[in-house]
């Protein structure tokens, strides 16, 4: 009888490959693996939570499900036109072209503007411009653009065919068994292919069959999510089993899938092969961008194709932000509109009133004769009255005076911050060795935004932490072992594995504890040494870890890799192996664990993953000595509510001593526990849980409940600390952004002992600091503990008013407030009113820490400072769970990390390391703020200059918008004789050096105070414009009164005065002169000047050969002089006078630069000197 | 100004080199453009910087200033507006009438006395004002093509509203500019002497040769119902009617003065020259002047104050500059790249 019940138990214990164990959920490779970390980290549980919301909002009706005939293309969902194979990422083709390509461009405003002037100039009626020149900068711009889109269309074009022609083995639907080759393109949904190792996969297939027995494949999604671990995938045991009828065709199979969505984490499907209905999961397909990796094939059904895959549909640009600059330069756009409206008015009016005094002069003056009579019937000619006359004159104007609004601006702007993201991107200072990563620019046009930042929130885990988990410490049974020794990499404590003549020791050496080691090799069975047994067996076989063997040069040694997407799993695991649990191998039904030299095998019967409710993840494993064990691991909030408290309330009590001092030192913490199970238990969790997983509805929360109902009434075995280290030069990095005026908010998914020992040990928490606690459950509690919040900190702000007004020469600041402040209470207060209150005491304290926020939480938490400032916000972070909040956040910058890629896809900005914040915002944010802003302002005056030059020439012309200076030099004015200096100046010119920006983190404060571009400057800027304006139209004027000067050589003094004057006016400006600035100032005035020269040399033109002629004058020279003259004192003196008498501070430090080594050598060198020992990260 | 080349390169340290980069490492090369420390000069206002520049301002531009008064000091000009005076007495109530009315003969004698001595050349202007050649309508009325080539004759494009005859036939040189064409004559006597003109040469070769044909003859011009100023003589070929250069020279502005003539004769103090003109050239319509012009000419032109004044303004202004900057320098001095300036130096303390 007990042999009868052993056989019957026995049965129970073949490991179960598929469904029923296999558990269908979704995400074993994303959501689930990070599953057990997740229960360390609660954020990692995004993506399980976002994974079960689809689960149970997308149950499968037939309806809209797409049903897919294994191997019967034909057959497939006649319903639908599926798309094949062939993707396109090419926007044209040979003939939508030009029409699609004009509209993609005329879709910016600005162009819009040119079009409709070029337009209008071409009535007959209003052609001020001839045809020519009014049409050729559009056209020209057009064009160009038009020419880089086609070239970067044509390597689209290019790469597709390359894609769409790659072979892949279909399988013969003839029914010979036989793979054919076949190109990417005529895939079809239906269709069985086989894919070989390392080869790419074609388009989105469900697993039929693989190489490995159990069915496992592994694949790099690198291309996909960029995340380069190699993640497991299962065939379904039923289609394994039946591979050669399915491949003959001889049974039918079909797969009811969703519809294509865009979820790369989930999946749903059921597959219905003899009658028989198996779900599937995203475990179980494979995807279009991966690669087959470790398996020597894999045979899939497609059932998405071509624009349909999960890659092609997940393919979209990144959104667009404009900059605070922008947005200001568009408020002074409009201001400049109403200049232009105001000059056409006032010009038409004039016009108006001109024409009414002169009425009766009108038919006889020859220099308007108001009759054409050669017709005979002696009609006006070209003269409509007077209102009609002054609505022409409006709208010829208009024409003219159409650069007031800096058109070329947007386009110099758009070739600025691409200079700016080169030398971004270009920026050694910015690369990380460690990840071999570079700085990226996602987004091209917030470039300036980076110099005016306020408030940066930060992720920690990954962040400000490297997330390379490093396990430090365990409590066992209440013990605690700590005294972790160093590894020396050839030492004899290393553990070893011998397979064979080869001997393999784990990739990564984690320290270890000498008395825990002996207690575990020692011989006798004690109490202890089979309680820390136990505990590194749970290590070893808790996870979802793939080890792989990776050789090295010695032929005898291998390497052990441990392949996991959670770092702390991969921690425990390292763990567990140098104190002799090695796992060696994993398979989907078992896991071989080497204990002590002893090859084990232990099957896997069961896996609940890591949900965000429950914390934790659990197994079931069948033990050599046929014994059924639970193991559990989690947070220790959730873990302790689920241990036997009768039995061990001693151990617990330690063990949370110890878990205590872990987190306080800055250790991660995670709870083991275990349990055996009975063999009703096991039978029953057994039946709940097939029952579960192939419930075809509501299936992840069956699942759940099954494992919230078997992880009960746990042995408590221990407690891990795992050590997230500080990324190198984070306080360093915090220290500077405080200085320049940035506060640094921290919001994390961990514990609030955790996230404080973290802020002290990255010096974002001082000692001197207050801190504030709100950690309230309910509304009513949080609003009074906000309002004591305000009351203390209005003391304490009070007190140091006081001080600063009594005792000045103290010059202490007030006393340092810090808030901490944890998820559960953000709860009650984000998004009620008791947010204003939040508002309020936030930002009078120094530091704020959120510990324990969710990733909506997040988002939140900036959105709560960017709707009441002004501020600038920007948020770091590197996991998905800071995709919300760097989408929220003015700037979002992505770590490209450890935790995948899909914050650096949110992102506007990627770098590698958090340090880099300081080089990226005090050194690049400052100098492209400062370029931009100074650039608008630029742009907005010389085309200001230009047009009033204009205006005052009108008025002199009866009010009639004839210009002096020739139509082609007006036309070319922005765009060729001025626009490369600004554009040069804007990608190079640099107030002050690296060095001195990182050396004074206060100068950031320029941008963040907008004092390179505000109103003030723009209404002195255009003073100066107007002034200059006046220079060089009525000295000209003036000089040459009376004289027989005619148009054409006064319009060619005033276009080499004008173009001289501003580029001079730049030239006055550009802090730094290297050779590109001055080939391009001194290159466009005498290209300028050749222009001018070669448009007088055109006989047809009305001003030929006048340039030549004035030239030769003494007065033509004596004019530019003094209009140079006259046009720059102005502004020379004010800058003068306010750069020596009210020096600010970039001016100060450009002096410093300058000067400061022979006044005060000694003590700028020993301050530099220390600056860059302490901070060797980012001096160099 | 200081230029101190090198000096942005900045700490460079060593971490570039040394180790030997990976294979497929993204590593950016190093190099002084891409890390934005090319060689430059920072130039920096200092006061001896200012100071300098606005001495050297000044000094350049007062003698300047001077040179040019006295250039225009030296041009004796004599200006006598005649239109107003050629009006015989009856017909004043309606100028536009008697300058219509072709039966009356407009000679008109003008006696004027030379105030200084006048070097020859003498030039002889006329000048209009209140005509605005810079109008659009005008400006834009012409037909460079036709002007050129005798092959062009038809080409009237852009010549309205005097394109053609009334039979359709084209008018060369079409355009309002060549039918405007100013019509008075000037005869010079000086004492019982005839004062000699010379018409040649006064307008710019370049029109001469390259924009006003050789064998390019007016036809059909100024037969029009409207008469707008002169005729040509049609034997002659474009290039040679040097008033019709000038005047299709268009003036910047509607006050202007055309080259008439040149006298190549000395005139001595209180000579009186008798100028017989024939006042044809209708501006009654509209409110215009005409006066006659002889003047000798400088260096700078002719006689205007305007660009003497403004040098020596711009100077004199500059001058009071350097000196206010160097008071104001010596009273309250400030040490360059003071660390103590800096905002968040001076602010706590308040020392």
């Amino acid at each position: 009888m007990a042999d009868g019940e052993r056989t019957a138990f026995g049965d129970l214990l073949r490991p179960i490959a598929d469904p029923p164990v296999r558990p269908d959920l979704i995400s074993l490779s994303a959501s689930a693996t990070a599953a057990a970390s997740a229960a360390v980290d609660p954020p990692h549980g995004s993506r399980a939570e976002a994974d079960r919301l689809g689960a149970s909002l997308k149950e499968l009706a037939d309806a809209d499900a797409r049903i897919v005939f294994v191997g019967d293309p034909g057959l497939t969902d006649p319903r639908l036109a599926l798309p094949g194979n062939a993707v396109r990422t090419a926007k044209y083709s040979f003939l939508t072209f030009i029409p699609r390509n004009l509209f993609e461009q005329f879709r910016r405003l600005a162009y819009v503007y040119f079009l409709a002037i070029a337009v209008l100039n071409q009535l007959p009626q209003l052609a001020v411009f001839g045809r020519g020149a009014s049409v050729l900068p559009l056209a020209f711009v057009l064009l160009v653009t038009a020419v880089k889109d086609a070239y970067e269309d044509w390597r689209r074009h290019r790469s597709d065919r390359v894609e769409n022609g790659r072979a892949a083995a279909v399988l013969d639907p003839a029914g010979s068994g036989q793979f054919r080759s076949r190109r990417w393109k005529d895939l079809r949904v239906g269709e069985v292919i086989k894919v070989l190792a390392d080869e790419s996969i074609p388009c989105d297939m469900v697993l039929l069959a693989t190489s490995d027995p159990t069915g496992v494949a592994y694949v790099q999604t690198i291309n996909l999510d960029g995340e380069s671990n190699l993640k497991t995938r299962y065939a379904k045991q039923e289609t394994m089993s039946r591979l050669p009828n399915i491949t003959a065709g001889s049974i039918t199979t079909l797969i009811r899938c969703e519809t294509p969505n865009r979820n790369i984490y989930g999946f749903h499907a059921n597959l219905e092969v003899d009658g028989k209905r198996v779900s599937l999961g995203a475990s179980n397909i494979i995807l279009r961008g991966c690669e087959l990796k470790n398996t020597a094939w894999a045979i899939g059904v497609a059932v998405y194709t071509g624009t349909e895959t999960k890659v092609m549909l997940n393919s979209s640009g990144a959104t667009s932000k404009r900059s605070r600059l922008e947005t200001h330069m568009n408020r002074e756009t409009l201001l400049l509109s109403a200049i232009l409206i105001t000059l056409c008015s006032a010009v038409s009016i004039c016009n108006g009133i001109w024409l009414a005094i002169h009425r009766d002069e009108l038919e006889l003056s020859q220099y308007f004769r108001k009759r054409d009579y050669s017709g005979g019937d002696e009609k006006y000619y070209n003269y409509y009255g007077i209102a009609m006359q002054v609505f022409f004159i409006f709208l010829m104007a208009v024409i003219v005076f159409q650069i007031m609004i800096p058109i070329s601006l947007y386009i110099s702007m758009e070739l600025v911050r691409l200079g700016q993201a080169y030398f971004m991107i270009r920026d050694k200072n910015l690369y990380d060795e460690s990840s071999n990563s570079r700085f990226q620019c996602r987004a091209l046009n917030i470039n300036e935004d980076l110099g005016q930042i306020r408030y940066v929130f930060s992720d920690k885990t990954g962040t400000l932490t490297e997330n390379k988990m490093v396990f430090q410490c365990a409590s066992i049974r209440g013990i605690d072992y700590s005294e972790g020794k160093d590894p020396s990499p050839n030492g004899s404590d290393v553990y070893y594995v011998v397979v064979g003549d080869q001997f393999w020791r784990p990739k990564m050496l984690v320290k270890t504890d000498p008395k825990l080691v002996r207690l575990l090799r020692s011989e006798g069975e004690t109490q202890e040494g089979k309680h820390a047994r136990d505990f590194f067996l749970a290590l070893a076989a808790c996870n979802t870890i793939v080890p792989l063997i990776v050789g090295t040069p010695d032929p005898k040694q291998k390497l052990i890799d441990y392949q996991g997407e959670s770092p702390d799993e991969q921690a425990l695991v390292y763990a567990a192996a140098a104190y002799g649990y090695v796992l060696i191998e994993r398979t989907s039904g078992h896991i071989v664990i080497d204990v002590l030299g002893d090859r084990q095998r232990f099957n896997v019967l069961g896996l609940h993953e890591f949900d965000s409710d429950r914390k934790r993840m659990s197994v079931i494993i069948g033990c050599p000595d046929r014994t059924v064990r639970l193991f559990v691991k989690g947070a220790d909030s959730s873990m302790f509510g689920v241990l036997e408290k009768s039995v061990d309330l001693d151990i617990i009590r330690a063990t949370e001593t110890n878990l205590h001092a872990y987190s306080s030192v800055g250790l991660r913490t995670l709870v083991v526990g275990m349990r055996e199970l009975s063999r009703n238990d096991f039978e029953e969790w057994h039946s709940d849980y097939e029952n579960a997983s192939t419930a075809l509805y509501g299936r992840g929360n069956l699942l759940r409940a099954v494992a919230s109902r078997v992880e009960n009434n746990l042995q408590i075995l221990g407690a891990s600390g795992i050590e997230d280290k500080l990324q190198q030069g984070v306080p360093e990095a915090i220290e500077s952004l405080r200085q320049a005026g940035i506060r640094v908010w921290v919001l994390t998914g961990d514990k609030q002992e955790t996230a404080i020992s973290i802020g002290y040990s990255c010096k974002l928490l001082t000692s001197e600091m207050t801190h504030i606690v709100i950690n309230s459950n309910s509304e009513a509690s949080c609003r009074k503990s906000l309002e004591d919040a305000i009351a203390i900190s209005s003391k304490f702000v009070a007190i140091s008013s006081r001080a600063q007004n009594t005792i000045i020469a103290t010059g202490s600041a007030r006393v340092p407030l810090a808030l901490i402040i944890d998820g559960t209470s953000l709860v009650h207060i984000l998004e009620t009113e008791l947010e204003e209150k939040l508002f309020k005491i936030a930002t009078v304290c120094d530091v704020v820490l959120c510990c324990r926020v969710a990733p909506l939480q997040k988002a939140g938490v900036v959105a709560l400072i960017k709707k009441r400032t002004e501020d600038m916000t920007l948020a770091i972070g590197d996991g998905a769970n800071d995709v919300s909040m760097i989408q929220m956040a003015d700037v979002g910058i992505g770590i490209s990390g450890q935790e995948g890629r899909q914050a650096v896809m949110a992102s506007d900005f990627s770098m590698g390391q958090f340090r880099f914040l300081v080089p990226l915002l005090l050194v690049h944010g400052h100098w492209n703020y400062q370029r931009i802003a100074y650039m608008i302002l630029y742009n907005f005056y010389r085309n200001a200059v230009f047009v009033f030059i204009m205006f005052w020439y009108v008025l002199y012309t009866a009010y009639t918008l004839t210009t002096a200076i020739t139509e082609w030099s007006s036309v070319l004015y922005s765009v060729l004789y001025t626009a490369l200096p600004t554009v040069v100046v804007g990608i190079l010119d640099k107030d002050l050096s690296r060095r001195t920006l990182l050396k004074y983190p206060k100068l950031y404060g320029t941008g963040q105070r907008e004092e390179r571009y505000n109103l003030k400057l723009f209404i002195l800027t255009m003073m100066d414009a107007i002034w200059q304006s006046l220079v060089v139209f009525f000295i000209p004027y003036l000089a040459y009164r009376d004289t027989t000067v005619d148009g054409s050589s006064l319009g060619d003094l005033w276009t080499l005065a004008v173009v001289t004057l501003v580029n001079i006016h730049l030239a006055m400006d550009v802090f730094r002169w290297n050779w590109i600035t001055h080939l391009s100032i001194w290159g466009s005035i005498a290209v300028a000047v050749m222009c001018v020269i070669l448009i007088d040399s055109i006989w047809s033109l009305p001003g030929y050969w006048a340039i030549y002629h004035i030239m030769k004058t003494g007065l033509f020279w004596l004019c530019l002089l003094g209009i140079f003259a006259a046009g720059m004192i102005p502004r020379f003196t004010m800058k003068a006078l306010t750069e020596y008498f009210m020096p600010n501070d970039i001016q100060i430090s450009r002096e410093l630069e300058k000067f400061g080594n022979f006044n005060d050598f000694t003590g700028t060198e020993i301050s530099m000197s220390t600056f860059s020992e302490t901070q060797p990260g980012f001096i160099r | 100004m200081n230029s101190s080349s090198g000096s942005a390169a900045g700490p460079s340290s060593g971490s570039g080199d040394g180790s030997a980069p990976r294979r497929n490492s993204k590593r950016p090369k190093y190099s002084k453009f891409t890390q934005q420390e090319l060689p430059a000069c920072k130039p920096i206002l200092t006061p001896k910087w200012v100071i300098s520049v606005f001495t050297l301002v000044g000094v350049i531009f007062v003698p300047i200033g001077i040179a040019a008064l006295m250039a225009s000091n030296n041009v004796v000009e004599i200006v006598d507006r005649y239109d107003t005076e050629c009006i015989p007495a009856n017909m004043t109530g309606d100028k536009v009438a008697y300058i219509q009315n072709d039966d009356i003969i407009k000679t008109c004698t003008r006696n004027l006395t030379v105030p200084k001595d006048m070097d020859q050349p003498i030039y002889v202007y006329y000048q209009l004002d209140n005509f605005y050649q810079n109008h659009r309508r005008y400006v834009k009325s012409r037909n460079d093509a036709q002007l050129k080539d005798a092959d062009q004759a038809n080409k009237t494009s852009g010549c309205d509203p005097e394109k053609t005859t009334k039979d359709g036939s084209p008018i060369v040189p079409c355009g309002l500019i060549a039918w405007s064409l100013f019509n008075d004559t000037y005869n010079f006597t000086l004492g019982n002497k005839n004062l000699s003109v010379n018409k040649n040469g006064i307008s710019w070769k370049s029109d001469r040769d390259h924009k006003f044909g050789k064998d390019v003859f007016p036809k059909n011009f100024q037969n029009g119902i409207l008469r707008g100023g002169a005729s040509l003589d049609s034997n002659k070929p474009l290039n040679e009617q040097e008033d019709l250069i000038v005047w299709m020279r268009t003036a910047a502005l509607p006050t202007f003065r055309k080259l008439y003539g040149k006298i190549h004769q000395d005139l001595k103090a209180n000579d009186i020259i008798m100028v017989t003109l024939e006042n044809n050239y209708n501006t009654y319509s509209f409110n215009g002047k005409k006066k006659l012009v002889l003047s000798t000419s400088s260096w700078l032109g002719g006689k205007n104050d305007f660009l003497g004044i403004a040098y020596l303004t711009i100077g004199g202004l500059c001058f009071f500059l350097a000196t206010a900057f160097t008071v104001v320098y010596l009273v309250k001095p400030r040490k360059l790249g003071d660390p103590s300036y800096l905002s968040w130096n001076r602010n706590p303390s308040g020392h």
